[in-house]
């Protein structure tokens, strides 16, 4: 349901981004005339299949891979199922032992999960109070069996970078793969993958202003990965079915624009990120940043506010043209809120009353100021019907009482 | 997701506030669920209830129950607040979606410990009120995580 006369206010750029128009206009040709299957000998078939090895070039360049190390997927959950399963599958003769974290997108832990049912044994790494994981844990944590590594290039919810470079050298050291979820990095912080020692990368086009529905996992050379769709040969066999062209072309297109202009929109993304938390601490008492305040994704604003539940602030936002989201349970359908909010150690309580905002280069300033006037008007609304603050208050005005 | 009439008494809720020196507290629910909802009654010599205020943290239809519910009970007598069920809550907002009943069994729950405290305080058995159940846990315990 749209709201006609409402502008909207989009700052919920981790969970999707608006398709660059750019992008879609790039895409179009390949539904209308260039629609020749890519397996095809004829002319429009051979054409779609040049659009789709300059996608992948370019890809593979930008994270100074090869290009027959990128395998488009239908997605970044595609990805990340596809690098543990079948690293687990190709692997499991070696050992059975798999480390990640406790931060990870559910399609790393529920694929874990997944595993576990199956004879595996996960080891969940905790992080520090602002996300960032516990090195010396993970390095405790490995064994000789142990046959992988995956911590998440940025995490989605609080926005914390890790130490990736630090993971991969880890990981190469003691001869174990590495495969990063760099769903919400790619595309947004510059990654190269030699360099980190990544083996394996999943990425997600909608993330950066491409399509949805598209993605890609970058496998190094010579590891001895499954197919994870069986069929027909493409993706050197290794992922069967037609090749989705004009989303692969729109995934290209998106990552383009990303690298043409990667500083330009962190710089612009990180002024009105740096706006944001400054102003919303400065004017709302009792709230928290989340996620480390310098380590972090130059999109990503999360604060908790104490006394109030996040789903209603959301609605409220939502009331007023505001695209926000949440880590309380309300919003996941759950009755738990966020693991991630919940493995940085907040108290559930605080964690129901998060707020995610996630700019991206094409929102302004006065945006910005109107979302800190809405949010601050609404956290005190629903403060002041909440019994928790209630209860709050009456302690305070009697810690005040009892000095005087 | 939610009908209008959620998103009314969400964002128009009625009675919101204290009541000082109540007849009757209630509050359940806790914090680590997410939902709390604190019903003040004031109830006069003839158990007619007068005046009926909520304080609630929580989700939009946990606040929009809390509020259907303060007005279902509002000038009605204590026999006639007991057959407030969750399902005349639900009803008079034109439904709930189905991860959210709970919301409306809460505002029940919230009537009742709040007319439980009043038949405590007076020292009277209301008939068919059973004592509260769920209760809120301030203290936070250790996570797992």
């Amino acid at each position: 349901m749209v709201m006609k006369d409402l502008k909207i206010i989009y700052l919920d750029n981790a969970a999707t981004t608006k398709t660059d128009p750019e992008v879609t206009e790039a895409m179009i040709p390949y539904f209308t005339d260039v629609y020749g299957n890519p397996s095809s000998i004829y002319s429009i078939g051979a054409s779609a299949k040049k659009a789709v090895m300059q996608a992948r070039d370019l890809i593979a360049s930008t994270l100074g891979a090869k290009s027959n190390e990128i395998y488009f997927t239908g997605g970044g959950s595609e990805a990340d199922n596809w690098a543990l399963v079948a690293t687990a599958e190709a692997y499991g003769s070696k050992g059975k032992h798999i480390i990640t974290s406790k931060i990870e997108h559910h399609a790393v832990l529920h694929t874990c999960e997944y595993l576990e049912k199956r004879g595996y044994e996960i080891t969940y790494i905790g992080v520090d109070e602002n996300g960032i994981l516990k090195i010396e844990e993970l390095k405790a944590a490995i064994r000789p069996d142990t046959i992988l590594i995956s911590v998440m290039f940025a995490n989605n919810e609080i926005g914390t970078v890790q130490p990736i470079k630090e993971i991969g050298a880890i990981a190469k050291e003691r001869g174990i793969l590495f495969h990063t979820d760099a769903v919400q990095a790619y595309a947004h912080v510059p990654i190269q993958v030699d360099d980190m020692n990544i083996d394996m990368l999943s990425a997600s086009g909608h993330k950066f202003h491409g399509p949805k529905g598209t993605g890609f996992l970058y496998i190094r050379t010579g590891i001895k990965i499954r197919s994870f769709l069986h069929g027909g040969g493409q993706e050197r066999g290794r992922r069967a079915g037609t090749e989705n062209v004009p989303g692969i072309v729109g995934i290209g297109k998106a990552a383009q624009l990303a690298f043409d202009h990667l500083e330009e929109r962190a710089r612009k993304e990180e002024e009105l990120r740096d706006y944001l938390i400054k102003k919303i601490g400065e004017e709302i008492p009792y709230c928290r940043l989340n996620g480390d305040a310098k380590r972090r994704l130059a999109n990503n604003v999360n604060y908790s506010f104490r006394f109030i539940e996040g789903e209603s602030l959301l609605i409220s936002l939502d009331r007023k043209g505001i695209c926000a989201s949440s880590g309380s349970a309300c919003t996941s359908g759950s009755l738990d809120p966020s693991h991630v909010l919940l493995a940085i150690g907040l108290p559930h309580e605080t964690a129901h009353g998060s707020l995610r905002l996630t700019v991206s280069a094409e929102n302004t300033l006065e945006e910005m100021e109107e979302t800190v006037a809405a949010v601050k008007e609404i956290v005190e609304r629903l403060r002041n019907m909440s019994p928790l603050y209630e209860d709050f208050m009456k302690k305070e005005q009697e810690c005040i009482e009892e000095k005087r | 997701m939610y009908s209008d009439k959620v998103m009314d008494h969400f964002e128009n809720p009625r009675n919101v506030g204290e009541i000082e020196n109540a007849s009757g507290t209630g509050t359940v629910g806790n914090a680590k669920c997410g939902d709390i909802m604190r019903i003040y009654l004031d109830i006069d010599d003839d158990g007619i209830i007068q005046d009926c205020k909520f304080k609630t943290f929580g989700c939009g239809a946990a606040v929009a129950t809390s509020s259907m519910a303060t007005e279902l009970v509002k000038g009605k007598s204590i026999q006639e607040a007991m057959k407030v069920t969750n399902k005349a809550v639900m009803e008079a907002l034109d439904g709930l979606p189905p991860v959210k009943v709970h919301c409306s069994l809460l505002a029940e729950e919230a009537i009742h410990a709040a007319l439980w405290d009043y038949a405590q305080k007076k020292g009277i058995e209301i008939e068919g009120l059973q004592p509260p159940k769920s209760d809120i846990h301030e203290g936070e315990e250790e996570e797992e995580y």
